[in-house]
């Protein structure tokens, strides 16, 4: 019952937030100089021409009667059309949202695989040098940002030692016809592991550049919280049972430390989606946000409204999931 | 023989600063010895030893601990660790973080006998229902699938003596098992210690600070001041005639159950700076020796 309040306020807050965020982006980007009509006409075009199309696309009326119209129609589900590319924007942006978000899973499995595994290593010969080395590269993984190991990475496995592809979703040549977006789902699910592979080679890259940063903030983090519990009575006791250090860490200690790390992830893996924008466009991977920096620059507005909230809405999924997550996890909570 | 001797045992901060000055220890199977001393006497460190839980910054520089006829360092870790899974159990000192707040509690008591200990699940599953039975648990099968949270300290450390006994251990060590807990709860726990010692047979090494708990529980002691042992005695003995200033001083400065709003007197300086000096002489023999 209280969970059900608790979600049922959860909602009405996203609700709130994704108006927000709509009229937010709305001004702004009406605000800000470029005109999207100038950008798609040839140059040379009439100023008569210029003014038919801002009819065309609603631009000549005031923003606030724009917004209207612009969200009653998102009530019906009609996002509008994308002025660079005419086709509806909801169309453009859910077609492109597989891509994305196949590849922030990716990067989040090799964050926490990395930076859990990490963690865990340190804990186990803590006060070694190990541990030490797994700081400092922890430190060094900080201190660069995505896109910058994304450059790294094509430098290393796509230039000197060409083990990875440098750009795309796939190969073209494979010519494998997909029945959905979610290319490396539908690849699995139909057992077509040559097209899998092929999908992950041209993944892993732009994946693990995500992916570093946050693997190094897990490791620091879950690391931290590792040592803590490490002292608490209970896993002493565990320890006088005849547990091995490995199973004490995994067992006793990590169900618990894990809480704090969580929570944080959630945050951080927001940043990560909103780093899939530099990175997609740096692996030329067919993306959502390689398509937004298209619509910026072509001034495409209600392409650039429709990414945003889908952005919007997508970071508020994820958090909603790490609460209810973290509620799940602790049993303190869900008794309360 | 003893079921645990604890020879000449050294423990130094780091490899310099001695915490445990040659201590030497037995317990006989069945045996209680209490182990007595002012805070930060090193009372905890003599069982972390046996245990092998001491602090990373501490390490053992010298001496043997003999548990049932094997030299515990002699061991290879994961033997020593088997052993004191298997003979030897700790009743914690605070039963509000001595169970993993994550799990259920059935899990917590029977995870020794199923994982360490080889017994099927179920095996241990009644086991666990039984010894809580036993150290008065009402429900037993309902605080099996509790939290910790959900439960009273006392009923928390109930079920971590429950736990201790669980696989029969010969030797338990229990540090101040009481002092974390209600003046009302102390001695309900006191006596169920004292009701299963009896029952089971077990040896017990109960540290405390209470004079009269010992007098009650007990039947050996050892007095240790600064990591030394002071004196090494029967009960009875102790509280008829100390044999040690330090040992008479502390008596003096217990409140009599008689009297227990009785005035009291402090350990005086003399006997303090004289049992500061036979450290001090113990601390230069022992660096001669080095
Ligand atoms: N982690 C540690 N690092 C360094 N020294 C420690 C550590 N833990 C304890 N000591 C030192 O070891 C000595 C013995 O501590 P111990 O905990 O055994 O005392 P105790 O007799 O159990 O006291 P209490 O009655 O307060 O529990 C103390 O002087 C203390 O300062
Ligand atoms: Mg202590």
């Amino acid at each position: 019952m209280q969970i059900l309040r608790r979600m049922i306020a959860r909602l009405a807050a996203t609700a709130v937030t994704l108006v927000g965020v709509a009229v937010i982006v709305f001004v702004v980007i009406r605000v800000v100089p470029g005109n999207p009509i100038a950008m798609m006409l040839p140059p040379g075009a009439t100023d008569a021409d210029i003014q038919r199309l801002q009819e065309l696309y609603g631009l000549d009326k005031s923003i606030p009667e724009q917004f209207l119209i612009w969200a009653g129609g998102v009530l019906q589900g009609d996002f509008g059309t994308s002025i660079s590319l005419r086709q509806p924007v909801s169309e453009l942006v859910l077609g492109r949202l597989p891509a994305t978000l196949e590849l922030s899973v990716m990067a989040l499995a090799i964050a926490v695989v990395l930076g859990g595994g990490m963690a865990l290593t340190a804990t186990l010969y803590r006060g070694t040098r190990v541990e030490g080395a797994i700081d400092v590269t922890g430190g060094m993984a900080l201190s660069v940002p995505d896109f910058l190991w994304g450059l790294v990475l094509i430098l290393l496995f796509g230039v000197l030692w060409p083990l990875f592809h440098i750009s795309g979703r796939i190969s073209p040549s494979l010519g494998f016809e997909f029945q959905s977006n979610f290319y490396l789902w539908e690849s699995f699910v139909r057992l077509r592991f040559d097209v899998w592979t092929d999908i992950v080679a041209h993944m892993f890259m732009p994946a693990l550049a995500l992916a570093i940063p946050l693997a190094a903030i897990i490791s620091q983090l879950l690391k931290q919280s590792l040592k803590e519990t490490m002292h608490l009575d209970y896993v002493t006791l565990a320890r006088t049972k005849g547990y091995s250090e490995t199973s004490i860490i995994t067992r006793e200690a990590l169900p618990n430390a894990i809480l704090p790390t969580l929570t944080l992830v959630g945050v951080q893996f927001t940043f990560l989606i909103g780093g899939t924008v530099i990175v997609e466009r740096l692996f030329s991977y067919e993306g959502l946000g390689n398509m937004a920096i298209d619509a910026v620059i072509n001034r495409d507005l209600p392409l650039i409204q429709g990414i945003v909230i889908l952005f919007a809405l997508i970071f508020t999924v994820v958090n909603l999931v790490v609460d209810m997550t973290y509620a799940a996890l602790n049993p303190r909570l869900r008794h309360a | 023989m003893s079921f645990l001797s604890i020879q000449d045992l050294t423990v130094r901060l780091r490899g310099k600063a001695p915490i445990l000055r040659r201590v030497s220890i037995d317990v006989a199977a069945g045996e209680v010895r209490a182990l007595v001393g002012e805070s930060g006497a090193g009372k905890s460190m003599i069982g972390k030893s046996v245990l092998g839980t001491l602090p990373q910054a501490l390490g053992i520089t010298g001496g043997r601990i003999i548990l049932d006829g094997e030299d515990l360092e002699q061991l290879s870790p994961r033997a020593r660790r088997q052993r004191i899974g298997a003979k030897v159990a700790l009743i914690p000192q605070d039963p509000l973080t001595a169970l993993n707040p994550s799990r259920r509690v059935g899990p917590q008591i029977t995870n020794r006998l199923v994982d360490i200990l080889g017994w099927s699940r179920k095996a241990a599953e009644a086991r666990a229902l039984e010894l809580l039975a036993e150290v008065h648990i009402p429900d037993p099968a309902r605080v099996m699938r509790a939290y910790p949270h959900e439960l009273s300290g006392g009923m928390r450390q109930r079920i971590l003596i429950a736990s201790a006994f669980a696989a029969e251990p010969k030797l338990i060590i229990a540090d101040e098992p009481t002092t974390a807990l209600d003046v009302t709860v102390q001695k309900q726990i006191l006596r169920l210690i004292a009701e299963m010692q009896q029952r089971h047979g077990t040896a017990l090494l109960f540290v405390t600070h209470d004079l009269g708990v010992v007098s009650k529980v007990c039947q050996t002691m050892s007095v240790l001041y600064s990591g030394m042992v002071v004196e090494d005695t029967n009960v009875r003995e102790f509280f008829a005639s100390p044999g040690h200033p330090y040992s008479a001083a502390l008596l003096a400065a217990t409140p009599k159950y008689t009297d227990p709003d009785g005035s009291l007197t402090p350990v005086p300086e003399t006997v303090i700076r004289a049992v500061e000096e036979e450290v001090a002489a113990f601390d230069r023999e022992m660096e001669g020796a080095a």
